[in-house]
């Protein structure tokens, strides 16, 4: 069992030089098009990507990861894939200016994937910041499966909520909450959770952002029959598994707690497992 | 070209190519082995086990530097008994050429280990990583004190009997780093390992506190390469026969050789695996190619070539 998983790590990884076919502002953030090829076939929603920065010369020596935001297939540029970029740190400003026709070097698909229910269900989405860019690309796989797929986004305020026009139609519904109120409901997306958990209006949350959002809904969905899927977002320096940075302390089937790697047992968790409580702490040895 | 001898030992130990993974950073092998074969490397060079399972050191763990990385992950791992039952027989199923790396918290410990990796079948070296806080000293790191580091390999010496060759990994935070390879090998060491990565600190100035959870941690990766290379140089100088894996901030083949020429052996690459995957197989071909274009008829024949007299 321990032997099939592990000989799966980074199965589908492929280290590559793709083209940017595309990088256009979207309000805070950068919209970045990749020609990736056939690798289209093995990114899954909740996958993720590691970029090198900064050329040859960088000081910047590891690789930044993105979430896939989505991938599809068109005659004229073959398979390509989106992601989300916000340019904050040095990494993400460089590959933020980059032109359309660079090439940079990419690892990808990384990590695990959302998983898909075999029948229809009501499924919610919630992203927090850009931390909704691969929720658009589920939405899509998730109506093509008949669920009935609703979203929240929310942030702090109405320039850092990512909600393309575009995205906007693989969902049922769409509701953005900002803090500041300039955008949407004044508030926290995860506001109306609780109303939704107890009407028992919905099967599965998927979410994706800041770590507080997730252990949140996390609080609202425990001793529920509700399902929490997140993407987790911890520093990595590798993205493949090899430099145990990125670990979060996970409680197991056997009620153990490992720290796994949010590089390969993530980024998509089940946040009933994830020990919020102690990010950031090492856990009791006997525990 | 083709009959160059790219071959290498470390005391009986023998490699097709001097090129390895290093300790820490190549997991068990698993995760490389997606992009390209373990067997086409020198050695995997295991992430340093201890006798117990161990969570390690609290996130954050990371922190870029500017052309290098500090990492705190305080030897997280799952224990030498699931090591040995789960990690070693696949590697060996990929005809990987393997060294365990060991780490301990005091002297008994690193015994207890070498009693237990003695008996494994297919494996080439055990390295010795004496850059832990010994408990039994107030947390002392043995690689900082000579007769910590000396008494720890004397005791693996005496458990392992003399088949597997030893290679202790050392620390470069000392005053006299010769001084304490020299204790080292006469209490058994058969090769060193240099260099462990180098004692750092950032402070985060969003929390204005230290940015890693264990406050301080490891700098790797092209920032600490000069140290690496005044490190062999140096150790190589006072004991040429004794042979040094080296490592510290190796990215390129031109890396590799300035190591080579300066005493090693054999060279591990290790943080330059995080950004490129490829690395030590990218990093091995660019030596190969670079020490035929050197005119070297085989690596063996580079090794501490700068430590050579004046030309006249």
């Amino acid at each position: 069992m321990v032997k099939d998983v592990m000989s799966q790590i980074n199965r589908s990884a492929t280290h590559m030089r793709a083209t940017i076919l595309a990088n256009k502002r979207v309000g805070q953030y950068h919209q970045i098009v990749f020609g990736i090829g056939d690798l289209v076939k093995s990114c899954r929603p909740g996958n993720f990507v590691a970029i090198s920065v900064g050329g040859d010369s960088s000081r910047m020596i590891l690789r930044r990861a993105f979430a896939i935001s989505r991938v599809s297939e068109n005659a004229s540029f073959g398979g390509t894939m989106e992601l989300i970029a916000a340019p904050h740190g040095s990494g993400s400003k460089w590959l933020c200016s980059q032109i359309e026709g660079s090439e940079v070097d990419i690892v990808l698909p990384l990590g695990t994937a959302f998983g898909i229910p075999t029948s229809p269900v009501n499924a919610l989405l919630v992203g927090g910041g850009y931390g909704s860019a691969p929720l658009f690309g589920l939405a899509e796989v998730l109506k093509a499966r008949g669920c009935k797929v609703d979203m929240l986004l929310g942030a702090s305020t109405s320039a850092k909520i990512y909600a393309p026009m575009e995205g906007k139609r693989s969902v049922n519904s769409l509701k953005i909450y900002t803090e500041d109120g300039t955008m949407g409901e004044l508030g926290r997306v995860t506001e109306p959770i609780k109303v939704l958990v107890e009407q028992k209006a919905i099967d599965v949350i998927y979410s994706c952002g800041p770590m507080g959002m997730l252990r949140a809904i996390s609080e609202l969905t425990a001793n529920t029959d509700v399902v929490h899927q997140c993407a987790v977002e911890e520093a990595m320096a590798c993205g493949i598994g090899i430099c145990m940075t990125c670990v979060l302390p996970v409680k197991g089937e056997d009620g153990k707690i490992s720290m796994l790697r949010s590089c390969i047992d993530g980024p998509v968790m089940d946040g009933s497992q994830v020990q919020w409580h102690l990010v950031g702490q090492v856990p009791e040895v006997n525990s | 070209m083709s009959d160059f001898d790219f071959s290498t030992t470390l005391g009986n130990a023998f490699f097709n190519t001097p090129i390895f993974t290093a300790s820490g950073c190549a997991s068990s092998g698993k995760e490389l082995a997606q992009f390209f074969p373990l067997k086409d490397i020198g050695a995997v060079v295991t992430k340093s086990i201890m006798n117990k399972p161990r969570y390690g050191r609290p996130t954050p763990r990371m922190a870029e530097t500017p052309s290098g990385m500090l990492n705190s992950i305080g030897l997280q791992g799952p224990g030498i008994e699931a090591f040995l039952a789960n990690d070693i027989p696949w590697l060996v199923e990929q005809n990987s050429r393997i060294i365990i790396s060991i780490a301990g918290e005091t002297i008994e410990e690193y015994a207890t280990l070498a009693r237990k990796v003695r008996s494994v079948a297919g494996i080439s070296a055990i390295e010795v990583n004496i850059s832990c806080p010994n408990v039994e000293n107030r947390g002392l790191v043995f690689a900082c004190d000579p007769d910590a580091s000396r008494r720890v390999i004397d005791g693996v010496r005496k458990t392992i009997g003399g088949e597997l060759p030893i290679i202790a990994k050392l620390s470069p935070d000392v005053t006299n780093l010769p001084e304490i390879a020299k204790g080292v090998v006469e209490a058994g060491a058969d090769a060193l390992a240099l260099i462990n990565t180098v004692l750092g600190m950032v402070v985060n100035l969003d929390t204005m506190r230290p940015h890693l959870g264990g406050k301080t941690g490891g700098l790797s990766g092209p920032a600490i390469k000069p140290v690496a290379v005044r490190a062999i140089y140096q150790v190589h100088a006072a004991m040429p026969e004794v042979p040094i894996l080296g490592m510290g901030g190796v990215s390129s083949g031109r890396d590799a050789l300035e190591f080579i020429l300066a005493g090693a052996s054999g060279v591990s690459v290790g943080t330059a695996s995080f950004g490129n995957p490829h690395a030590a197989v990218d990093i091995q071909s660019e030596l190969r190619d670079l020490l035929i274009a050197k005119g070297f008829p085989s690596l063996k024949s580079a090794i501490g070539y700068a430590h050579r007299e004046a030309d006249l």
